[in-house]
């Protein structure tokens, strides 16, 4: 144990002489009132501490001591539901502590050390074990099955394995490894938050991330273990878009981040979640949600590690075998984080003053994402999937931290301020925004049910670029001056956006849409486009056609239940018998 | 405890002192400066070695740094709050600038406040209705929110706060309500303007109001809004008051925190102002809220003029950020003699979907604001490309909705000083405006809605209609 004293104070930065040997990213207890604190810099035998609680009071002289670990997560059974700050200490449990107000110098436990939970064995007396292989598991919320694993870096016999209630620090099981030491095994695991947990292979994402928002799932889709960002002002639905995503995507466990944002939307999502149903189970989605939430107030070093607690969770369920999706909301305020603690550093300033290392750090968190082959027996594949808000100043896509992120992720859905001033929601511009799993779409779509989705996505994407283009001819002219041709893809452009891409995420039917229902939308209006395009060509009057009654119908699509999508086909019968009327009256 | 004091600082630069010499001091404590005739209080900004850096609450003007008397108090910054503040006017620390006597303090709390444990939170989410129809049919407050003013400057936004004072009702019976004003670097005027309003209201009997004028220290503005804060959760968490705070103006108040940083030599964010701004700004907006299971709130306006009307300047680009929405205000329509200039379509309310729809207003609120929303993002767009090509190289439908957009800035936003509506009557306005539009336009509203509503207030919008002919 090293013993150090503080030399200096500014802000959460604390610098403490007499520390030789403490360790790169090692714990240390700050002064009397034993503030956590994490060590980011040695120099001589001074270390420069950032320190995860309120600095203030502290004074020179005042005691550093070091832990001997770097910061861990706990991790096991009692984590689903939990709701952490960003060193994971349980805001329940502290509430319960000290009221309604965050003070400081408590340590808690992140898992509740006292609930009993039924472990049930998966592996046998003698069985040789390594790590990652599931010694069995608990049936933590109907949403999930809690695998027990063999923590990283163990292997071994097993000697003795328990079955029944037991706390998370009981032991379960006990292994000897090969060179005949035995080790007791509990529920509870600790992983650093920094180090990515190891896997066997990284593989191609090849299964789409249901998310039941149009824009997504058929402009720009994200695939399981892939990553994506949606960069915006304030104000053009970031956050909603996230917390949608966490309602309704098809993961089996939801990791939120809130890193640096409003303490009133981390309520929200604590009052909602529990009461919203997962479609699929029609279980509480809570039940398969853990919540960081590091609020813009809160200490500004646990904001920085907020994001890598939540990854490390992240990792832990992707190991067990399941597709984890974890959203970080937003990954701006955790740059700032860095920036500020960089700054009192005095290190040398990068862009913007963000430090030079933004990049990799951005970089670092990023490829923790993908679709692997983890450790362990049964073999499985899983999936992480992160999906990273940003907030740049004014909306400026040129803010380091979005070209950092944007040369690492995969899925760009970028917001307009515009889009959100006209109440068009979710305000993704479709002609900025990009997803490099437009291949990987394609093949997903080549067969089944859904054939045809591709042309379909690629028809959309077409008619909303040559749109841009007639606007900028109709800003000059007019548009009485387009031709009839060059006036219906105005008028499909038009339904595109407001009838199929436009979502109401309030809405009780519009919030969810399957991909079903999606496939039928843009197939009533690509059967429009069709159908008109061909009276046009016989000279139907374009007027005509638009007085049809079928705007509204159309208009009314949204509305119609995931139970009566035959309505949708109907409306397509419709729209080629009426438009087919037209030509019919002509002739 | 031991405290200590020492004798003359090292230097005084601007706002900061450095004291040498020192042992023992603690980050963030309390400094009490006394010289031959003054006594001015500061606190402790860094601490190293046997040196602290002391940041100045008040103008360092008339102060020998030889000659000083340096006292660490062991604590930090406290403000005495009691009852007796309301219907007081007090300055950036809590003491009287209105002749009276000192308030006497019931509890000293530390003005820097805690962080409120998310988990404790409870959702803003009971509509409060101002009266002014641009914010309860399409920005609606509700209580415990921090919705931000964002004009700038020779915009009305004072008198605006005065009507929302005036006219807001969060009464239910029985429950209490008080305003804390917080102005920093404001002129006389508008703080005099403000008082006056409030006394003619009657309001001020439950104000209190802490004052920074523009001609005084510019780093007593540095305290003010986190000591009227500090009041605000002693009345909404201990006194169960419904507190309605209104920061003006932020502007002033970054300004002053540029200035200390540019004093510590810190290396500097964008447009100078320091790259820690986010968090500063955090740890006031994030003091409104609500707490499960106590009956208080507060509510927060904060007020702030954007440098020549630059919305992404880094002022109200941060405080956008954090605050739940912002309520912009348009030089073009007050220029048109509009009052209040609400630029609705740059202007959100976060919370208003929870604040809003049965049992709260009413059932189709939210459908309504959408469209009136969309309709006059619409009408505009077509307003824009009439300038260009005229208006008659407009289609018949875009002529409709530019026809709207007029008629609902003639007749929806604007409003009388004194002019209060009920929202229902703001939702009526809305229907009726809406009858301009084609039927199939309306593709924001439920089908049943308009059915419900759109035909009963078609009779009666004749008036507008006669409008839209003009």
């Amino acid at each position: 144990m090293i013993k150090g004293k503080i030399a200096k104070v500014s802000g959460p930065l604390v610098i403490a002489n007499n520390m030789s040997g403490v360790q790169m990213f090692e714990i240390v207890r700050v002064g009397e009132k034993e503030l956590f604190g994490e060590v980011i810099e040695t120099k001589g035998d001074l270390a420069s501490i950032q320190v995860y609680e309120e600095t203030e009071g502290l004074k020179v002289g005042e005691e550093v001591i070091s832990t001997g670990n770097s910061l861990s997560v706990e991790l096991g059974p009692g984590i689903m539901g939990g709701i952490y700050d960003g060193i994971q200490r349980p805001l329940k449990a502290l509430r319960d502590l000290q009221g309604d107000f965050i003070s400081r110098g408590i340590s808690v436990s992140a898992l509740d050390t006292n609930k009993k939970w039924l472990f049930q064995a998966i592996a046998k007396q003698g069985d040789q074990l390594t790590s990652g292989d599931f010694l069995g598991f608990v049936q933590e919320t109907h949403l999930v099955k809690h695998y027990i694993m063999i923590p990283p870096g163990l292997s071994g016999k097993i000697l003795e394995i328990k079955e029944g209630e037991f706390t998370i620090n009981e032991n379960v099981a006990t292994l000897k490894d090969s060179e005949g030491v035995e080790h007791h095994i509990c529920m509870m695991q600790k992983y650093p938050v920094r180090i990515g947990r190891p896997f066997v292979d990284k593989l191609q994402p090849n299964e789409p991330l249901i998310t039941g928002q149009r824009v997504f799932d058929a402009m720009f889709p994200i695939f399981k273990g892939g990553t994506a960002c949606i960069p915006g002002p304030f104000g053009s639905g970031k956050t909603v878009m996230q917390h949608q995503l966490a309602r309704w995507s098809d993961a089996d466990i939801i990791i939120y981040v809130g890193c640096g944002e409003r303490g009133n939307e981390m309520t929200e999502v604590l009052i909602d979640f529990p009461e919203l149903k997962d479609p699929r189970s029609g279980r509480p989605l809570m039940e398969r949600t853990v919540l960081i939430a590091n609020t813009s107030n809160m200490p500004v070093a646990a904001r920085e590690t907020s994001v890598f607690t939540g990854i490390a969770i992240a990792e832990y369920f992707r190991d067990m075998g399941y597709n984890v999706a974890m959203m970080a909301d937003s990954t701006s305020r955790w740059a700032e984080a860095m920036r500020e603690v960089s700054g009192r550093l005095e290190e040398m300033p990068g862009e913007e003053g963000y430090p030079a290392y933004l990049g990799s750090r951005i970089a670092s968190f990023y490829e923790r994402a993908g679709k692997v082959k983890t450790v362990g027996n049964p073999g499985r594949t899983a999936t992480l999937s992160v999906i990273g808000a940003v907030s740049p100043p004014g909306g400026d896509l040129s803010d380091p931290v979005v070209q950092a992120t944007l040369r690492e992720v995969r899925v760009f859905w970028g917001l307009d301020a515009r889009l959100a001033f006209a109440r068009h929601f979710p305000s993704i511009n479709w002609l900025i925004s990009y997803s490099l799993y437009s291949h990987e779409f394609e093949k997903y779509f080549e067969k089944g049910e859904l054939k045809g989705f591709n042309n379909l996505r690629k028809w959309a994407l077409k008619v909303l670029e040559e749109e841009s283009e007639l606007q900028e001819i109709v800003r000059l002219v007019g548009m009485d001056a387009l031709s009839p041709n060059d006036r219906l893809t105005l008028e499909v452009a038009r339904s595109i956006r407001e009838d199929f891409l436009q979502q109401n995420s309030y809405h009780e039917i519009d919030t969810y849409t399957s991909l079903s229902k999606q496939f039928l939308m843009l197939k009533v209006i690509s059967t429009f486009e069709e159908t008109a395009r061909m009276a046009v060509q016989k000279e139907v009057e374009i007027e005509s056609i638009l007085e049809l009654p079928l705007k509204e119908s159309i208009s009314r699509m949204k509305e119609v239940k995931e139970t009566d999508l035959q309505k949708l086909e109907i409306l397509t019968v419709n729209v080629k018998e009426m438009i087919a009327g037209l030509i019919g009256g002509r002739a | 405890m031991i405290t200590k004091e020492y004798l003359g600082a090292s230097s005084i630069a601007g706002p900061l002192m450095v004291v040498e010499g020192v042992e023992g001091i603690g980050y963030e404590e309390l400094v009490e400066i006394k010289s031959k005739d003054r006594f001015t209080l500061g606190k402790v900004l860094e601490v190293s070695g046997d040196k602290a850096v002391v940041q100045l609450f008040e103008s360092p003007q008339g102060l020998d740094p030889q000659s000083l008397r340096i006292h660490f108090t062991g604590k930090s910054l406290r403000l005495g709050v009691s009852l007796e503040m309301l219907g007081r006017v007090l300055d950036g620390l809590g003491r009287p600038r209105d002749g009276g006597a000192p308030p006497l303090a019931e509890e000293f709390i530390d003005i820097n406040g805690r962080p409120i444990n998310p988990f404790s939170r409870d959702y803003p989410n009971e509509f409060i209705e101002t009266g002014i129809s641009s914010i309860d049919g399409l920005n609606v407050l509700v209580r415990g929110q921090k919705l931000p003013v964002f004009s700038g400057s020779g915009m009305p936004h004072m008198r605006i706060a005065a009507q929302i004072v005036r006219q807001a009702k969060v009464l239910k019976s029985g429950e209490s309500f008080a305003v804390i004003f917080a102005g920093m670097g404001i002129t006389f005027e508008e703080a005099n303007f403000l008082i006056k309003d409030f006394e003619a209201s009657g309001a001020m009997e439950r104000t209190t109001v802490f004052l920074n004028l523009a001609n005084e220290p510019v780093i007593e503005r540095i305290a003010i809004p986190r000591v009227a804060l500090t009041l605000a959760e002693y009345l909404a968490f201990t006194h169960d008051y419904h507190v309605l705070v209104i920061l003006a103006d932020m502007t002033n108040y970054c300004e002053a925190l540029r200035e200390v940083s540019a004093a510590r030599k810190e290396i500097p964010g964008r447009r100078g102002y320091p790259g820690y701004m986010y968090t500063d700004l955090s740890t006031i907006y994030e003091r409104a809220g609500r707490i499960h299971g106590k009956t208080g709130s507060i509510t927060q306006i904060p007020i702030l003029t954007m440098p020549e009307d630059d919305r992404t300047h880094p002022i109200p680009d941060l405080t956008g950020y954090i605050t739940e929405g912002q309520i912009f205000l348009s030089r073009a329509l007050h220029r048109k003699g509009i009052y209040p200039p609400m630029d609705v379509l740059p202007s959100l309310s976060r919370l208003m979907t929870k604040g809003i729809g049965p049992g709260k207003t009413r059932e189709d609120h939210s459908d309504l604001s959408n469209q009136l929303f969309s309709a006059y993002a619409r009408g505009r767009e077509a307003r824009e490309l009439a300038i260009i090509l005229g208006e008659g190289a407009l289609l018949d439908v875009d002529k409709k909705f530019l026809r709207f957009a007029d008629v609902f800035e003639n007749r929806f936003l604007r409003q009388g000083e004194y002019e209060s509506r009920s929202v229902i009557e703001t939702l009526e306005k809305g229907w009726q405006i809406l009858s301009l539009l084609p039927v199939e336009e309306l593709k924001r509203v439920r089908k049943e809605f308009i059915t419900k509503y759109l035909d009963k207030y078609f009779s009666q919008a004749g008036d507008v209609q006669e409008d839209s002919i003009l």
